[in-house]
């Protein structure tokens, strides 16, 4: 686990490993580390959950592009210029009163980039992964989620190429906000299924 | 293979520990973790099943010791020594000493923006008409493949239905092993909690995988 990796310098063997690698491959010309400069920034400053939440709050107000990206989420999100890595192939599943959703990828870390940005650690690592599928409940109570005994739960296995997105319900006592106000009540772990959207305050 | 990657219905890594306002990266390294496996993929020597695969046969202590970015840099070296492009003596240099292999392209600043917005799709013609539509009973096979598979050992032998239809996709089975993209029909296949975790399932438990078409026998 990275628990011990809290800091890079020299005494770090695995920060000595990669800088090692980014050697190596700078020198014989094969990677320009410039590029991963932006790489990083893209993800660090552009490409995040907030994308994801403008989608989610696009389909609370406005039926035919909740319909749209329920019949073809690749196409909707990219109307809203939400694309490319790891979100190529997109599927939006809509939390309901019977059933609330929730993504995993039990063989890797499988995550829609595009929508979500870089996966939080947990996602990645094997308690969540392992037990998401046949303790589902007793995971989202470790996010202290608590859903009634009766709802439903439908956990979707990103085996393949296709990117699960988690459209929540709109909470009660949000008419007439803007996309934007709503917006901000949609979280990443909402769109994963591990929380529902925020109440407002 | 049946590696430390399938981990569905495992037991005994304790709780998920959410971590609060979690930021992108727990290391400075982490940073160039990321970039340096994006920018090695981009040279085009393998494709994304093969880097997966790489992973999975880590050792499972291994695996299971390493962070996800630990286990990304470990199954790069795997790939770069496979290819050619960086050797033993690189590695024990810590600097470039042998020549490398050619890439097929090197992946510049001014076009990192492109690359990632252009993504890498999978989904490919298939030729023959899919073999299921939705709504039809599916088992899943059982079977044990040395090599790649996507089909999770939780989900093998399973009585399920087909959700949806989706598209043709790369076979990672085969295109982890530089065998070819050979695209297959995949579907959305839903299965009871019941059906596959047995006695003392959620019973609101349902849980779907996406499988290939290879993956599947009517039922």
């Amino acid at each position: 686990m990275s628990h011990n990796h809290d800091h890079d310098n020299e005494l770090d063997p695995f920060a000595a490993r990669v800088r090692a690698l980014e050697t190596i491959l700078t020198r014989k010309g094969l990677i320009d580390p410039a590029a991963i400069d932006v790489i990083v920034d893209t993800y660090e400053t552009r490409i995040g959950p907030r994308n994801g939440a403008k989608v989610v709050a696009k389909a609370w107000s406005d039926p035919a592009y909740a319909d749209w990206l329920r019949r073809d989420a690749t196409a909707a999100i990219e109307s809203l210029s939400y694309t490319g890595r790891q979100g190529e192939h997109m599927q939006a599943v809509f939390n309901t009163e019977d059933t609330h959703n929730l993504v995993v990828c039990t063989l890797c870390s499988c995550y829609p980039w595009s929508v979500l940005g870089l996966p939080p650690v947990w996602y990645k690592a094997p308690p969540y992964r392992s037990r998401a599928v046949i303790d589902p409940r007793g995971v989202l109570e470790e996010f202290g989620l608590t859903l009634p005994a009766d709802k439903k739960i439908r956990v979707w296995d990103s085996t393949a190429e296709l990117r699960y997105l988690v459209v929540p319900m709109r909470p009660d006592g949000t008419e007439g906000w803007s996309e934007e106000r709503l917006a901000d009540l949609v979280s990443r772990d909402a769109m994963i299924g591990t929380a529902l959207a925020r109440q407002p305050a | 293979m049946n590696g430390p990657q399938d981990l569905g219905g495992q037991m005994g890594f304790g709780p998920v520990a959410p971590e609060i306002d979690e930021p992108y990266f727990h290391a400075a390294w982490e940073r160039r973790a990321l970039g340096v496996t994006l920018c090695a993929g981009a040279m085009g020597a393998w494709n994304i099943d093969e880097s997966r695969h790489a992973r999975e046969s880590l050792h499972p202590a291994d695996y299971y010791a390493s962070s996800y970015y630990e286990i990304w840099i470990k199954a790069l070296e795997v790939l770069l020594k496979r290819h050619g492009f960086v050797s033993e003596r690189d590695f024990k240099a810590g600097t470039a000493v042998d020549p490398a292999a050619a890439p097929k392209r090197v992946l510049k600043a001014e076009n990192v923006p492109a690359v990632l917005a252009d993504g890498g799709p999978c989904d490919r013609p298939v030729a023959q008409p899919a073999r299921f539509k939705a709504g039809d009973p599916v088992r899943t096979k059982n079977f044990n493949p040395t090599g790649h598979t996507r089909l999770p050992r939780y989900a093998r032998g399973k009585h399920g239905t087909i959700e949806a239809v989706r598209d043709g996709f790369v076979f990672p089975d085969s295109n982890a092993h530089g065998e070819g993209e050979n695209p297959q029909w995949v579907y959305t296949v839903v299965f009871e909690g019941s059906e596959i975790w047995g006695e003392g399932a959620d019973p609101t438990l349902s849980v779907s995988i996406d499988a290939w078409e290879s993956y599947l026998e009517p039922a």
